[in-house]
């Protein structure tokens, strides 16, 4: 009897599917590959980094780096006015930029998404009040809500992290809204609704699901302008403070030496820039695996 | 018409009364006791501190506070600097047109360059150009302008030497002002030379504020030109024998035009959040700049006012937005 089965492919699974997509876009894969660099590097960072980043060198203040003329081989990036290493700040930079990225994603995506739910689900009333409170965050330009904020709530970066996951909520609310009202009324959650599942049920598990896709895709900016933002704050004075080595922090300080020292303004930023970059990147390869809509161009 | 007008300017209003509430509370929710914040003082007898307190109103309750706040900022009352004493409704009308003349080269900048870059990006799509223009486009949207602006200085300013650094125009020149603009009141004074120092101090800061919405509007304009291009009236006007830059420039780039000014009046806000950090970084007088000193220096009465007068302003563009978007397109009227 084994012998008249027919062969049918399985379907690929979710996962694999994804991977197909995404694998696609080159720059994707490749910005993938940079942040696990920069996530490895930043886990790592005592066992990878050749000095302390609070470490002073008396001896080497605003040495070039290693490539220039009078660098030396252990600051491979040159020091900093107060003859710390470069590079190992840099390092030790990687877990704070990314720390921040998390914490205000995470915040930002729990909070917007169930209030958007709430919203979207219930409509009315809740809806009209939500929507209109939001409209009142988007009044604000968000980097000077942001800054006002930190003022209120004090210097630092914990403030930074509340006052930007604020500051990004209206666009999760927005979005998780706009996606759960077009689930709503689809056969498959009148079907569950006529089945007996309840609210919370519908709301979690019937309809949350199905509006993941522009979320995941939102979530992956979100971390890259969380980053951008917190630097931001960081170099106006706001963010985290000296001597905390954050990108951000660390280009405020390096301010007043820029006709003297270049390395010191160029390799933060440098920094900030490629794990932005390889960040958007990633996200352009989700949007592509992830969005139907958007999967023939 | 009139109707869709209407109703968009109802639904400003709970915004701008809860603009209103947050600009309102943020002095009360500030650390430290008002009185102490606005006085600026350090030391205060008690007699001094219950007088101020009734000068200022604080002794009242909340909501008679607010009420008389509310009734101040429709007489145009915005408060008054607690350092300079100055009215924050005049500083910010000397300071904004400094804003606006960065802003406007900015955009006009981005939108010279954004579009036709998107649009050849569309045309040569999938080859090394296409994807040239695109991974510039996406390092300029990942940029921290605020490392961008002085990598600019150290290179153009420090090293080749051709910009200045900071300020609106050399020192050389000063005339009055007559419309804040320094581009055009420059010309007005007649001095020579005066208009070429005011270009000089603009290139810099309005390639870094535009260095954002330039890569935005290059990727709106792209995949915007791409969806036109695969469109029936596009075969259409091929078919018909019409030049590529006939199809592609007036017939494809009207209809993904759409979408596209939707993006540029999205960036207005951009903008401002990012007139912020260039005005800090190359001395701009404007009232980013005026803001952040106001957040440094603690006059909690010009962030409050200026939080406020921000947001007005980027309530009144969005609505004009809304309403030409409105004509452009008249089936979101409803």
């Amino acid at each position: 009897m084994a012998a008249t089965e027919t062969k049918t492919a399985a379907p690929p699974s979710g996962l694999a599917e994804f991977w197909f997509y995404f694998s696609r876009n080159r720059g994707a894969v490749l910005g993938l590959g940079i942040f696990l660099v920069i996530l490895c590097l930043a886990i790592a960072a005592p066992l990878v980094a050749p000095h302390s980043p609070s470490e002073q060198n008396r001896a080497a203040l605003l040495l070039p780096p290693v490539f220039a003329k009078g660098g030396q081989l252990t600051y491979l990036m040159g020091t900093d006015p107060v003859g710390r290493d470069i590079l190992s700040r840099l390092i030790y930079g990687a877990r704070f930029s990314l720390f921040i990225g998390l914490v205000v994603v995470s915040l930002s995506v729990i909070s917007g998404v169930l209030v958007g739910l709430v919203a979207g689900y219930f409509r009315g009333r809740v809806d009209t009040v939500i929507m209109r409170l939001m409209d009142i965050v988007l009044a604000f330009p968000s980097l000077l809500l942001a800054l006002v904020l930190v003022a209120v709530l004090g210097p630092g970066l914990v403030n930074a992290m509340i006052a930007i996951s604020l500051v990004n909520l209206p666009h999760f609310v927005r979005l998780t809204r706009a996606s759960v009202m077009t689930e709503r009324t689809k056969d498959y959650v009148i079907g569950s609704q006529v089945a007996g599942a309840g609210t919370l049920r519908l709301m979690f598990m019937t309809i949350l699901p199905n509006c993941l896709a522009p979320l995941i895709v939102q979530a992956t900016l979100a971390f890259s302008a969380a980053i951008l933002d917190a630097a931001a704050l960081g170099f106006l004075g706001m963010g985290a403070q000296p001597p905390t080595p954050e990108w951000g922090t660390m280009l405020a300080e390096a301010r007043e030496f820029i006709q003297r020292a270049w390395w010191v303004v160029t390799f933060p930023g440098l920094a900030i820039l490629i794990t932005v970059l390889a960040i958007n990147l990633m996200g352009d390869g989700l949007r592509d695996a992830l969005d139907p809509k958007l999967k023939r161009s | 018409m009139l109707r869709f007008i209407f109703g968009r300017l109802l639904v400003l209003i709970p915004t701008f009364i809860g603009v209103s509430i947050i600009a309102f509370a943020f002095i009360r929710l500030l650390p430290g006791d008002p009185v102490m914040l606005m006085s600026g003082e350090r030391v205060m007898a008690p007699e001094r501190h219950a007088q101020i307190m009734a000068e200022l109103g604080l002794d009242r309750p909340m909501y008679i506070q607010y009420f008389d706040y509310l009734v101040g900022l429709l007489q145009g009352d915005f408060g008054k600097s607690i350092i300079s004493k100055r009215s924050v409704l005049t500083d910010f009308l000397t300071l904004f047109p400094a804003t606006v003349e960065l802003s406007f080269c900015a955009i006009v900048l981005a939108v010279a360059l954004g579009i036709p870059a998107g649009m050849l990006a569309a045309v040569k799509r999938g080859t090394w150009l296409d994807q040239t223009i695109m991974g510039t486009a996406l390092v300029g949207y990942s940029m921290p302008i605020f490392w961008w602006g002085l990598l600019l200085i150290i290179f153009f300013s420090g090293y080749l030497g051709w910009t200045p650094v900071s300020g609106r125009i050399s020192l050389m020149y000063f005339f009055k002002p007559v419309t804040g603009f320094m581009l055009i009141d420059s010309l007005i004074s007649g001095q020579a030379g005066a208009f070429k120092s005011a270009v000089t101090y603009l290139i810099l800061p309005t390639i870094v504020l535009a260095t954002i919405p330039l890569a935005v509007i290059a990727r709106q304009t792209r995949s915007a030109m791409l969806e036109v291009l695969g469109e029936d009236y596009v075969r259409t006007a091929r078919s018909k024998g019409l030049s590529p830059f006939r199809v592609v420039g007036l017939h494809a780039l009207r209809n993904a035009m759409i979408p596209v000014i939707t993006t540029i009046g999205l960036q207005i806000g951009v903008l401002l959040a990012g007139a912020i950090l260039t005005e800090s970084i190359f001395s701009w007088p404007g009232i980013g700049k005026w803001m952040v000193d106001s957040v440094f220096k603690r006059d909690y009465a010009v962030v409050q006012g200026g939080l406020l007068l921000i947001a007005a302003v980027i309530m009144i563009v969005n609505l004009v937005v809304d309403v030409l978007y409105g004509l452009v397109n008249p089936r979101i009227r409803r």
